[in-house]
Formats: C-alpha cells, sequence, structure tokens
C-alpha cells in the first residue's frame, strides 16, 4: 500500500438549491494522518467527504492532493461506503476485481485478489454472493475493494454505522490495525464518537447547518495502544460530546420542526 | 376495559405465492381432457371446435407431409430476425434515454408518441414502403418489439442504485465500464422482463403480418385454413402457435435462471 497523500480543503461552500450545507470549510489531512469528521445530523459530513473526493462539485472552493503515488496504486482517492456498495451480481471476488480487471493482466489481477482476500479474512468466500454474506462480511468485501486498487487515500463514509453493535466493535479494532499498519492518508466520517477517537490523529467537529469547522482536536498518540476502556479516550469522547450536544439537539430539533 | 384470555392465532401466512410447475402441466392437461370428453360427449360442436384428438391427428398429417415445417421455418425466421432486430435498437435507445439527458426527452417524446400506434395498423404502410416480400413483416415485428424494449430497458437503467454508479465513479472506472458493468447488468432484470412481454407483441404482429400479405408461415396457413373452413388445420395452426409462446417462454425464464442467479 501508498502513503503519502496530503489532501487540502479551502474555502469550500456548498449548497443544495437555497439551502446551504457547509460554509468555508478549510482543512488539511497530512500524509498518512488519520482526519476524521465529526458532527450532528445533516451538518454536511458526508457532502463534504463527497467534494473531498471528487465526487461532488463544490459550490465555491477547492480539493487539493499533493504528494508521492506508488506506481501501483490505481485508484489514488478510494471510497468505502456505508451502504456497502457491492454488486449483487458480481460474487466477492468479483467485486474484488470490478476496478484491477481493467488495468492489470489477467494473472496479476488474481494474485491480487488473492491477497486483499486473504488480508481482509474473506479467502473462503471468493465464490459467495453478497446476498449470502452479513452486514459485517459485506463491509469486509467493500473494504477488500478498497485495498485492491493500493489506494493513496481511503474516504471512509460511516463506514461501521450499518452494522449491529458487535460487529461494529470488532470491525473497529480491525480498521484500527489497518490503517495503523497502511499509514494511508484517511478520512473518516462517523457519527460514532468513540470511533472518532479510536482512530482520529485530528478530529475535526463539524457546527449544525451550515457545516463550519467549529474545533479541530488534535490525538497525538499511536493508533496501536489505543483500546476501548482508555480513560483519557473516555474523556476526550466526553469532551466531543459536550461540544456537539447542543448542536446535536438543535439539528434534531429542526429536523422535527421541518416541513414534510 | 377487556379482558384477553385465548391463544395468539398464526395471522403471519400467505403473501408468498410459490411456483409449482407439476400444477402447471397438470391445469392445461386437464383443460384439455375436458375438452375431449365434451367433445366426445357431444357437449361441444366440432363443427366449431374440434377435439384435441383431431386436431393432434391433423399436427401429425401436416408433419409427417412436410407442411408444417416450411411455415413453421418461414415463420421462425421472421420472428428471430424481427425480434432480434427490435432488441438491438430497442435496448441501444433505452440505454441512450436513461444514460443521456441530451436524449432522454428527445427520446420518450418520440416513444411516446408512437408507441401507442396499433403496429397491425402499419402493416399496409411498411408493404408500400418495403414491398410484399419479406422487409415489410420484419419492420413491422421490429417496430412493434422496439417500443415496449425501449421502455422496459430505460425504466431498467433509471432503476440502477444511484449510489452503485457513484461507487463506479469513485474507483474511478471509465463510463463504458460503468456501463458495461454496472448499468447493464443493474437493467438486465427489467430488460429480461421485458423480452417477455415483446416475445408475445412478436408472435402477435407476425401471425398479422403474414396473414396481410405470406404464402408461407403460420399466420398464412391459419388464414389458408378457415378460408378453406379446415377447421382442423386452423387449430393445429393456432395450437403450433401457443406452443411457439410456451417454448419462447421457456427460452427466456432459462435465460432468467442463467443469467439473474446472483437473486
Amino acid at each position: 500500500m501508498t502513503a503519502g497523500l496530503r489532501l487540502s480543503v479551502s474555502g469550500v461552500h456548498h449548497a443544495y438549491r437555497d439551502l446551504t450545507v457547509l460554509d468555508d470549510i478549510n482543512l488539511v489531512a497530512e500524509p498518512g494522518e488519520v482526519l476524521v469528521l465529526v458532527g450532528p445530523s445533516g451538518c454536511g459530513k458526508s457532502t463534504l467527504l463527497g467534494i473531498m473526493g471528487g465526487l461532488l462539485q463544490p459550490g465555491s472552493g477547492s480539493v487539493r492532493c499533493e504528494g508521492a503515488v506508488a506506481d501501483d496504486c490505481l485508484n489514488p482517492l478510494t471510497y468505502v461506503f456505508q451502504d456497502f456498495s457491492l454488486l449483487p451480481w458480481r460474487t466477492v471476488a468479483g467485486n474484488v476485481s470490478l476496478v484491477l480487471e481493467d488495468r492489470l493482466p489477467r494473472a496479476a489481477c488474481a494474485q491480487r485478489v488473492r491477497e486483499v482476500l486473504a488480508l481482509t479474512g474473506l479467502a473462503d468466500f471468493a465464490g459467495a454472493w453478497p446476498r449470502q454474506l452479513s452486514g459485517g462480511m459485506r463491509q469486509r468485501v467493500g473494504i477488500a475493494r478498497a485495498l485492491a486498487v493500493r489506494p493513496a487515500c481511503l474516504l471512509m463514509d460511516e463506514p461501521l454505522s450499518a452494522l449491529d453493535a458487535q460487529t461494529r466493535d470488532l470491525l473497529l479494532e480491525e480498521f484500527s490495525d489497518m490503517i495503523a499498519r497502511a499509514r494511508t492518508t484517511t478520512v473518516y466520517v462517523t457519527h460514532n464518537l468513540a470511533e472518532a477517537v479510536r482512530l482520529g490523529q485530528q478530529i475535526v467537529v463539524l457546527s449544525r447547518r451550515p457545516g463550519r469547522v467549529r474545533e479541530i482536536v488534535r490525538i497525538d498518540r499511536p493508533l496501536a495502544g489505543r483500546g476501548p476502556a482508555d480513560p483519557d479516550l473516555l474523556a476526550l469522547e466526553a469532551d466531543l460530546w459536550r461540544l456537539i450536544r447542543d448542536d446535536a439537539a438543535a439539528a434534531e430539533r429542526e429536523r422535527i420542526d421541518a416541513p414534510a | 376495559m377487556r379482558r384477553l384470555d385465548t391463544p395468539v392465532a398464526f395471522r403471519g401466512g400467505g403473501f408468498a405465492p410459490i411456483d409449482r410447475p407439476v400444477a402447471s402441466v397438470a391445469t392445461l392437461v386437464a383443460i384439455v381432457a375436458l375438452w375431449q370428453a365434451g367433445a366426445s360427449a357431444g357437449v361441444i360442436p366440432t363443427l366449431f371446435l374440434p377435439a384435441p384428438v383431431s386436431i393432434a391427428v391433423a399436427l401429425w398429417h401436416l408433419g409427417i407431409s412436410g407442411e408444417l415445417w416450411k411455415h413453421l421455418s418461414a415463420s421462425l425466421a421472421r420472428l428471430a430476425v424481427g425480434w432480434i432486430t427490435g432488441t438491438v435498437f430497442g435496448v441501444g435507445m433505452g440505454l441512450a434515454v436513461g444514460l443521456w439527458s441530451a436524449l432522454r426527452s428527445p427520446g420518450m417524446a418520440v416513444v411516446a408518441a408512437l408507441f401507442p400506434i396499433p403496429k397491425i395498423a402499419l402493416v399496409p404502410l411498411f408493404i408500400i414502403w418495403f414491398g410484399i416480400g419479406e422487409g415489410s413483416k420484419i419492420a413491422t415485428l421490429a417496430f412493434g418489439v422496439f417500443f415496449p424494449t425501449v421502455i422496459a430497458t430505460a425504466g431498467g437503467v433509471d432503476n440502477v442504485p444511484r449510489s452503485l454508479i457513484r461507487m463506479g465513479q469513485g474507483f474511478g472506472l471509465s463510463t463504458a465500464s460503468i456501463v458495461r458493468k454496472i448499468v447493464l447488468p443493474g437493467a438486465l432484470p427489467a430488460i429480461l422482463s421485458g423480452f417477455r412481454v415483446t416475445t408475445s407483441i412478436a408472435i402477435v404482429l407476425l401471425v398479422a403480418a403474414e396473414m396481410i400479405g405470406a404464402e408461407e408461415g403460420i399466420g398464412a396457413f391459419v388464414l389458408a385454413a378457415g378460408n378453406l373452413y379446415d377447421i382442423d388445420n386452423l387449430m393445429a395452426g393456432i395450437v403450433v402457435l401457443s406452443l411457439l409462446g410456451l417454448t419462447v417462454a421457456w427460452l427466456i425464464g432459462l435465460a432468467e435462471r442463467a443469467l439473474l442467479a446472483w437473486r
């Protein structure tokens, strides 16, 4: 895997018709860093991730990626989606090879698929259809597909939010190990503050809509040593919650008050 | 307030119909058996509706004389060429309408304007345009198949989850790859459902076109038998058309099972 992309967002503003969702967003994910975006519902986290990955055109402002990308990287900015976005008509191996088969010789493609399936614990499921897998396994396939292209930057949009609590905890540990090993620049969107403090080296707190950067919290501790019962992380999680709580409540009230 | 003291009755059944192929065959066999019994008992006047056995005998004679194959092969050739032509252009147009804004409104306007025209009414026009030969018959079939195929394909493309297309874009797939790997497979269930409709339409139009201007073909054979009041052969032709429809539906079912195994 490659490391080394710096992703910077400058003065991004975005609106859906008259509804401003992001206002003057400036942030930088340094090479190899895990930047976590948190904030109340509707604050524009996923919109910002879409803009950072080039899937959405910002109303104004720009996103720039700079840095070295390895020769075997097939897609520098690569997404992991909340709903997994697996192709139901392709097997696990077929989903993982989706991008590879257009760009690599057949043998190299098969070799890389085998490697990635082994890395994500899916070696025995290569021929399974997505519908035959649990939610956790499907997201593993999503991760495997992302890793297969050897990304320089991973963009993860609430990758654990569709999973049950136990699966979420298990996958969170795996993500943490994987990201620590790979040192790929990662932008991770989540509602879950426990995930944010377990994975984040830079936690960007967005305000409620229109989303603005309200606070940036840095955690200068290696990912490897972070556990679920770590008192420092629990305290930080509580601090983050205090920051977000009023906005989250207001956002919830806005949603209830909004005309149907 | 009222007090409850009863066992909880099961109420979660139904709304889950199951296909039973044996029941399908048994139903058809029972209808034919009743028909034969009615004809043998004199309840059904065989002058107007011959008994199944008489139709089977007529089919046998048509088979061994080679006449059946002569007419059937002519019809099958027209059906294949007309249906494939309409389907190829229809799927292409449906994809274009489903994918590109520039073609969507103009394409759907043309479809909306021309689809409701009964295609049988166009047979005389096609005879003027393409002559009394094969051209007019194939054009009738292709034209009749084209519009429902456009609608089925465009609907299928519209129903491909947007998130999957975004996934393809997020992974840097080319437009051609997204169409080939995501849009087409995603639209395939709707396209195959459309095939069930278009093959039936094609058979109807085939018979109509053959009745208007053909010497060979099941439609021409049925018309000639009717003119001669040869009701056994007329019904034999109708049975062949029914069997043709059943065979085509079975082939599409096979294709669905093979291509949509992932469901």
